[in-house]
């Protein structure tokens, strides 16, 4: 890996394509190790892509894809299944197994990839629940769950074999001022006491730039930006401007290409 | 709506047979790593345990009640035929190897992918829609080893099973009509059949038929449930293609295998 130690992840002249359309076009990413990186832009932009990208769930169309010293596209197919030991990912909708209880749930990773005994592992899940604060919640099912805990669960269980990188996709759509508070002070807390790499993908800027080290700002399949929040947030480039700054219409339209709207009105029969 | 040229015809066709080629050689790759290698997960055994019970136990009471009244309507026709020319007797035989030969393995294909095959599609597609296949594969585990397999294996070897109680429940049911209501004498009825099934020609081809037709609907419905567009519409498109295509090709197959085992050629 070329960008040595410092850095968990690095993506060198990624190009994605989905069909004929390209959602990535030889993107350069490096995530650094230890800290929690944002990957902003907005909705439909690809970042979940990229997420899946990083997990290897996609194979680029050209361009590598290094995590911890080993390039990605190039593993087998039981490689990457041991490689993903080292990650854990937050789904967007939490993705807990429906027919499990919270325990089995957490309890799930540690069950298939350890032979520990069943009091150890009957304390790691309680240790990880008391750390989502979901401790009291252990017998129940998914669906007696609501949508912010379903999420901490999940995390719970993303923490279950002490993941070397974390990934978070979206975690704040959806969630209630407290649960979203809970969840941001969670991720950097988890980040910071576990001493592992964080990204977090998420169109919610106030809340992503509030706990992250870094932004990447992606859009028009390519990156637009990189930098600490602040620098993000006074840039003299317009578009990454106008993201930041939360600004309806700019170099990103409000309106999608449409044709002229007053032939379209009076032309009457080609609506 | 636009009238398509000819040679846009023509092109349309092949792109639909690339298609199929294409979706012939994906669910071969699939069903080639959920088979193939090593299990992949310490607790095979209990997830086959899980999917025997949902696949193969819960389909016992569509085929128990199927085989019975099928065993009973044949032996009422075959006594309104035979009893014309006095071979009532016979009814016993027609029964046993019209059940044994055509239709235990075939009623009961149909009736599995109607049953089990759909929901096996549905489970699956539903675990893609709500990323638990995906999250499954980012904690490590393969899900064509932890998903797909126990419950191709759980289709292999319930359906079969389940074709055999189809035969001989449906043969009870038979013998309850025949004997038991028409006055049949029961000697004759149970000695024809005793005489005229034979192992190897009747009974094991029925057991060949009912192995292929279960290795095909549990396949064909496990891929359309990993390969579906994960929406709700996708889904219940898949389910259906799943019924559709595993009657068919229970119903193709069939004539194949009987033609195989049966036609002098």
């Amino acid at each position: 890996m070329s960008a040595g130690n410092d850095c968990a992840v690095e993506l060198k002249g990624v190009t994605f394509k989905r069909g004929e359309r390209t959602i990535f076009d030889n993107v350069d990413i490096i995530i650094p190790r230890g800290k929690v990186t944002g990957i902003m832009g907005p909705s439909g932009c690809g970042k979940t892509t990229l997420l899946r990208l990083i997990a290897a769930q996609l194979k680029p169309s050209a361009g590598e894809v290094w995590v911890n010293g080993r390039n990605l596209p190039q593993l087998s197919r039981s490689e990457l299944f041991d490689m993903r030991k080292q990650f854990g990912v937050l789904f967007q909708s939490g993705a807990l197994f429906t027919d499990l209880d919270v325990f089995e749930n957490v309890a799930f990773p540690l069950r298939v990839h350890t032979a520990l005994p069943e009091e150890m592992i009957r304390d790691i899940v309680l240790m990880k629940l008391q750390a989502v604060g979901l401790r009291g919640a252990v017998e129940l099912m998914p669906d007696e769950l609501s949508g912010g805990m379903k999420r901490r669960v999940a995390l719970a269980r993303a923490i279950a074999l002490d993941p070397q990188i974390l990934m978070y996709d979206e975690p704040f759509v959806g969630q209630d001022p407290i649960a979203m508070g809970v969840l941001v002070r969670l991720i950097r807390l988890l980040n910071d006491a576990l001493g592992i790499t964080s990204i977090v993908v998420s169109h919610d800027l106030a809340e992503t730039a509030s706990i992250a080290d870094y932004l990447y700002v992606v859009g028009d399949s390519q990156v637009l930006g990189h930098g600490t929040p602040d620098e993000l947030m006074n840039s003299a480039n317009p578009r990454i401007r106008q993201f930041m700054q939360g600004i309806p219409d700019g170099p990103v339209p409000f309106h999608f290409p449409a044709p002229d709207y007053r032939e379209q009105l009076l032309g009457g029969d080609d609506a | 709506m636009r009238k398509r040229s000819l040679l846009e015809q023509i092109r349309l066709l092949g792109a639909s047979g690339l298609t199929l080629v294409e979706a012939l050689g994906r669910s071969t790759i699939f069903l080639m790593h959920a088979l193939g290698g090593r299990s992949g997960t310490r607790n095979g055994f209990q997830l086959l345990l899980k999917q025997l019970f949902a696949v193969g136990v819960l389909s016992l009471p569509i085929i128990v009640v199927s085989g019975l009244f099928i065993g009973m309507v044949l032996a009422l026709q075959g006594y309104n035929i035979l009893v014309d020319y006095g071979s009532e007797q016979a009814v016993g035989q027609m029964v046993a190897l019209t059940l044994l030969r055509e239709l235990g393995p075939v009623v009961t294909g149909l009736l599995f992918a109607g049953r089990a095959g759909s929901a096996l599609t549905a489970e699956i597609g539903n675990m893609k829609s709500t990323e638990q296949i995906s999250s499954l594969e980012m904690i490590g585990v393969d899900p064509l080893k932890y998903i797909i397999a126990p419950r191709l294996w759980a289709g292999f070897i319930s359906m079969p099973l389940l074709a055999a109680i189809f035969s001989v429940v449906g043969i009870w049911g038979g013998a309850m009509v025949a004997v038991d209501w028409l006055g049949v004498y029961d000697g004759s009825f149970w000695a024809n059949m005793q005489n005229s099934v034979e192992f190897s020609e009747d009974v094991l081809n029925g057991v060949i038929k009912s192995v292929v037709f279960a290795f095909v609907v549990t396949w064909i419905a496990v891929f359309q449930g990993f390969d579906c567009e994960p929406t709700s519409e996708g889904i219940s498109h898949a389910t259906t293609r799943t019924v559709v295509y595993a009657s068919l090709a229970v119903l193709g197959l069939d004539f194949i295998l009987t033609a195989l085992m049966f036609g002098d050629f």
